[in-house]
């Protein structure tokens, strides 16, 4: 695998199509938790977590399991099944082993345990045909593409919440969805991108 | 055939294994947590604000279990005090309850050096030039962070400078980080006068730029009986560990400043 190889994945991932802006993934967090600057940092570091972990393991999965046996159909179930015993033992073996990264990601890895971002970057691993490496890249990097999206959003509305003036009826989720459709439009801007 | 007996095994297996492999999970890494630690626990008041000097209830909880003081739980008072006191069979202790307190009078009784138009935080103002828009750089700023952050609603604006109401009070501090101008402080609850002034300037200076704010004067050090008050800094403090609530300060006062602690000057002079 090529450094321009993975550096392109990864731009990918990050940029030009972002999980959340441009592929729309992962929605219900990005809207839940992203009232906070430090919920949502915690919430982002998180997804780069379990997208990693989720990516290496599904992908041992399907190479060694569901291919073999002519299976790639049970993808979605398999993988699903997968990520959540997956989360679940590594919230376990944190809070026994490392109390303090377990008090930082403790109370979002449930949160995250089926999220559509994690199961989706499982299932985009195998339809583009990624290897190891590969899916390993294109898994952390679509979470730092996911922390960044939470991030610029969740300063957006802090600063919605003390400056902007809006008609009432937008108060709360209206006036949210709408501004992270304006910052899903700025990020098209990217689809351009490209490195050759 | 062999198809659907393939998919159900495989996915039989995986489920079988995973939950084995939880099941082995949970018994080697179960954290022990005492019983008492969960008891202490249920008794705080879960605001995880910090005013014990741990991080949070359970860093408190976890302490008070390895043997450390009962009575520092300031927003659970007494009554918290007493029932951790049962549970860890201990004598029951006094919490000394403290309350948040604004050192300011200012508001409008200082000018603004110029209108400020942006964001409505004293955060943002405090960062923009000169340190906000108020004539003394060391005064409240009255857009309220401080009582955007209360979580129990007893801070309110009025006249332009923050005001604790010590009932409402439950000494959480959260309000402490929140200020930028660091005007406030913990005082005791049964405190009967505080100076609401943090103006470091000599008194010229604060003359002009605040018509209520403490000059130094030193009138309240030289004729407290005992010893409580100071001039530091050309801003009277209190040291309430000797302050007896005798009332003399106050009355002292040339600016009147040395008031009750909850209540504006005006309505604190009546």
């Amino acid at each position: 695998m090529s450094f321009s190889g993975i550096l392109s994945i990864a731009l990918g991932a990050i940029l030009i199509e972002n999980f959340i802006y441009i592929k729309f993934l992962g929605i219900c967090p990005f809207m839940g938790v992203s009232k906070k600057m430090d919920t949502a940092t915690g919430m982002g570091l998180a997804v780069i977590f379990v997208m990693g972990l989720a990516s290496v393991f599904c992908w041992i999965v399907n190479r060694y399991l569901l291919v073999p046996l002519g299976l790639e159909y049970m993808q979605t179930v398999a993988y699903i099944l997968v990520i959540a015993a997956l989360v679940q033992f590594v919230e376990m073996f944190l809070q026994k082993s490392v109390p303090s990264l377990y008090q930082a990601l403790g109370i979002y890895l449930p949160l995250i345990t089926t999220n559509c971002a994690v199961l989706g970057v499982a299932l985009l691993n195998t339809q583009y045909g990624y290897g190891f490496v590969e899916s390993v890249v294109y898994g952390i990097t679509g979470g730092v593409g996911f922390l960044i999206a939470i991030v610029l959003f969740a300063s957006v509305r802090e600063r919605l919440e003390l400056t902007a003036e809006y008609p009432e009826a937008f108060e709360g989720f209206p006036i949210a969805l709408i501004s992270a459709g304006l910052v899903a439009l700025a990020f098209m801007g990217f689809s351009g991108l490209k490195i050759s | 055939m062999n198809n659907i007996l393939y998919a159900v095994a495989v996915l039989g297996g995986l489920g079988a294994f995973f939950g084995l492999l939880l099941a082995i999970a949970s018994k080697v890494f179960a954290v022990r947590t005492d019983e008492k630690l969960e008891a202490i626990l249920a008794c705080l008041s879960g605001a995880n604000c910090g005013a014990c000097g741990y991080a949070g209830c359970a860093a408190y909880a976890a302490a008070v279990a390895a043997g450390a003081p009962i009575d520092r739980c300031i927003p659970g008072g007494d009554e918290t005090a007493k029932r951790i006191a049962d549970i860890m069979g201990a004598a029951p202790a006094k919490v000394e309850r403290l309350v948040a307190f604004v050192r300011c009078s200012g508001g409008d009784k200082t000018y603004d050096k110029y209108a400020y138009e942006g964001i409505k935080s004293c955060a943002m103002a405090a960062s923009s030039i000169s340190g906000g828009q108020r004539s003394c750089v060391y005064g409240c700023l009255g857009y309220g962070d401080c009582a955007r952050v209360c979580p129990h609603g007893a801070i309110s604006i009025s006249g332009g400078v923050a005001l604790v109401d010590r009932e409402k009070c439950r000494g959480c501090m959260l309000c402490l980080a929140a200020c930028p101008k660091k005007l406030i402080i913990r005082i005791p609850y049964s405190a009967a006068s505080t100076i609401a002034c943090a103006n470091t300037d000599r008194g010229g200076l604060t003359r002009n730029v605040c018509q209520a704010g403490c000059l130094g004067c030193k009138i309240c050090e030289k004729n407290c009986p005992h010893n409580a008050v100071h001039v530091e800094n050309n801003v009277a403090v209190k040291d309430f560990s000797k302050c007896t609530n005798c009332g003399v300060c106050a009355e002292k006062c040339p600016r009147k400043l040395i008031k009750p602690p909850s209540g504006r000057l005006e309505e604190r002079a009546e």
